[in-house]
């Protein structure tokens, strides 16, 4: 998983934000061809991380270094489309570089969305939605695919789908895939790596070891009730087992 | 009725709604039809310095319009919210150029000019300044196009196409100081922004594509101004007014017949 040299490498990355720390001395190497799936609770700073690398926030502290002629595709949760602004599916993905219509065409198809080409983008249904933005993304051939909390708002059936053409594309294409995601059963099937994050990489590794891992445990619950697990690691926040031995700053107060 | 001046005063309105066309479409994408007023206000400080310091119009409206870009982009994320940044450096910057002018010896009468503009008063010299200040705007405009309308529809997916949305909207900002320098004498600092926001919104219901929607704006701007300077000639009432009046009648107009249209899949907001 780990040949040649890193797409990204982050060393002791610190973020802050208006002023106020969101990520402290982040450690994070992606390969080509890993995914690779940033999980942690509401405001632990994942949307900051993936816009970082993206380049979209400026670091505080420490190196955060991209490949050369490093590309990246990048999947937002959502468009920030107002009303006021038409346009259509075929518009769009043709920002910001004009392409082939036939290009366009076979990406829409592959994407499972044939002949969309002509719809509104503000009309599209949610699902509809991740299909096109995923499909614009994926035509650069990028490195490196990003995709921020890209299920939101999906259901299970759609999230599914979605993320087994995620793993898809990557054997077709050998892209890197870095995700934020709340939908931790499938994103444990579908991931090389597991970062747990909560303002610092809490805990890292593949799904096996992080699965097993009291702390994993701890972090998102056995139960259930996986969201109510979310908020609550962020007041039991202690750690033993593989993920114990580091400092925890605010938190130990 | 075809005097001269009525063709020169055509002929300036016409540059001008070509100019508002681009620009007011992102202005009314983006959210920002304050910033516009916020700029056109503070215009007429740019008039009072032109005045004080006898330099040309044209170059003192620019050089505040941009300072207060300027000023607006570096108070915004303080604490504040934009629209009351906006809101105290609109206003402060209206009341100063009303004072500023005040202070001036020998400008009050020509006041009203440069509040509501005069179109019928334009001048060869006007027509050339409006006509080269139209030709920038649009090919500023084109030439950042893309990458605007990407870093409109997502900064991150910008940022990761290589663009840098905070530059790029120094060409909205450049574009809105032409475009508010050129309009003065035309409709005034106070109805300029009703020029950038009424024809694109106008155009709306009427647009598939951004660029099917620019071009609209422009048809309707360009309508409206012919139609404007008819009803004021006809009626001798004030030429600004009356043109921002016939651009509203057209708003209302398109606008309507979009509602008697059954509304077809992909109108409705569902995001």
């Amino acid at each position: 998983m780990s040949g040649g040299e890193p797409l990204v490498t982050l060393s002791g990355v610190s973020v802050a934000l208006d002023g106020l720390p969101v990520l402290d001395r982040i450690e994070l190497t992606i390969h080509r061809g890993e995914i690779v799936t940033v999980v942690g609770p509401n405001g632990s700073g994942k949307s900051t991380l993936v816009r970082s690398i993206v380049g979209s926030i400026p670091t505080t502290g420490g190196s955060l270094r991209r490949a050369r002629g490093l590309r990246i595709g990048y999947v937002p949760q959502r468009l920030a489309i107002d009303p006021s602004m038409p346009v259509t599916v075929e518009r769009f993905m043709n920002l910001p570089r004009r392409r082939p219509a036939g290009e366009v065409a076979r990406a829409l198809a592959e994407a499972g969305l044939p002949g969309v080409q002509r719809q509104q983008i503000a009309g599209l249904s949610g699902g509809q939605l991740q299909r096109v933005l995923l499909a614009r993304a994926l035509l650069d051939s990028p490195d490196l695919l990003i995709l921020d909390e890209a299920t939101a708002g999906l259901d299970q059936p759609a999230v599914a789908a979605f993320y087994a053409r995620i793993e898809a594309v990557r054997a077709a294409q050998g892209c890197a895939v870095l995700m934020v995601s709340h939908d931790l059963q499938i994103v444990m099937r579908a991931s090389d790596r597991v970062v747990c994050l909560n303002g610092h990489v809490c805990c890292e590794g593949t799904p096996e070891i992080v699965s097993s891992s009291p702390a994993y445990h701890r972090l998102f619950g056995r139960d259930t009730a996986e969201t109510l697990a979310l908020y609550r690691h962020h007041h039991t926040h202690s750690h033993d087992g593989p993920c114990a031995d580091h400092a925890h700053g605010e938190d130990a107060a | 009725m075809l005097n001269d001046f009525m063709i020169r005063a055509a002929l300036a309105g016409i540059g001008l709604a070509i100019a508002c066309a681009p620009l007011g479409c992102f202005v009314v994408w983006r959210r920002m039809a304050y910033f516009g007023d916020a700029t056109a206000h503070a215009a007429l400080l740019g008039v009072a310095l032109s005045l004080a310091l006898a330099v040309p119009l044209f170059p003192a409206v620019i050089v505040v319009a941009l300072a207060m870009a300027a000023a607006v982009a570096s108070l915004t994320g303080r604490g504040h919210a934009s629209d009351t940044i906006l809101g105290v450096l609109s206003h402060a910057a209206l009341a100063a150029g009303l004072v500023a002018v005040s202070l001036v010896p020998g400008v009050r009468s020509d006041l009203n000019a440069y509040l509501f503009g005069d179109i019928l008063a334009v001048t060869r010299g006007d027509l050339v300044t409006i006509w080269l200040g139209a030709a920038a705007v649009v090919g500023l405009l084109a030439w950042r196009w893309s990458a605007l309308l990407l870093s409109t529809l997502s900064p991150e997916m910008a940022v990761a196409a290589g663009i840098r949305p905070r530059l790029e909207q120094w060409a909205l900002n450049i574009a809105l100081a032409l475009v508010v320098a050129a309009g003065i004498r035309i409709v005034g600092a106070l109805l300029i922004s009703a020029m950038l926001i009424i024809p694109a919104a106008a155009a709306r219901p009427l647009s598939r594509t951004p660029e099917g929607m620019a071009v609209a704006t422009a048809a309707l701007g360009m309508a409206g101004v012919v139609g404007g300077l008819a009803a004021a000639w006809t009626q001798d009432s004030p030429t600004g007014p009356t043109i921002v009046c016939a651009v509203a009648v057209l708003f209302v107009l398109t606008n309507f017949a979009a509602s008697l249209k059954p509304r077809r899949k992909g109108t409705n907001i569902r995001l």
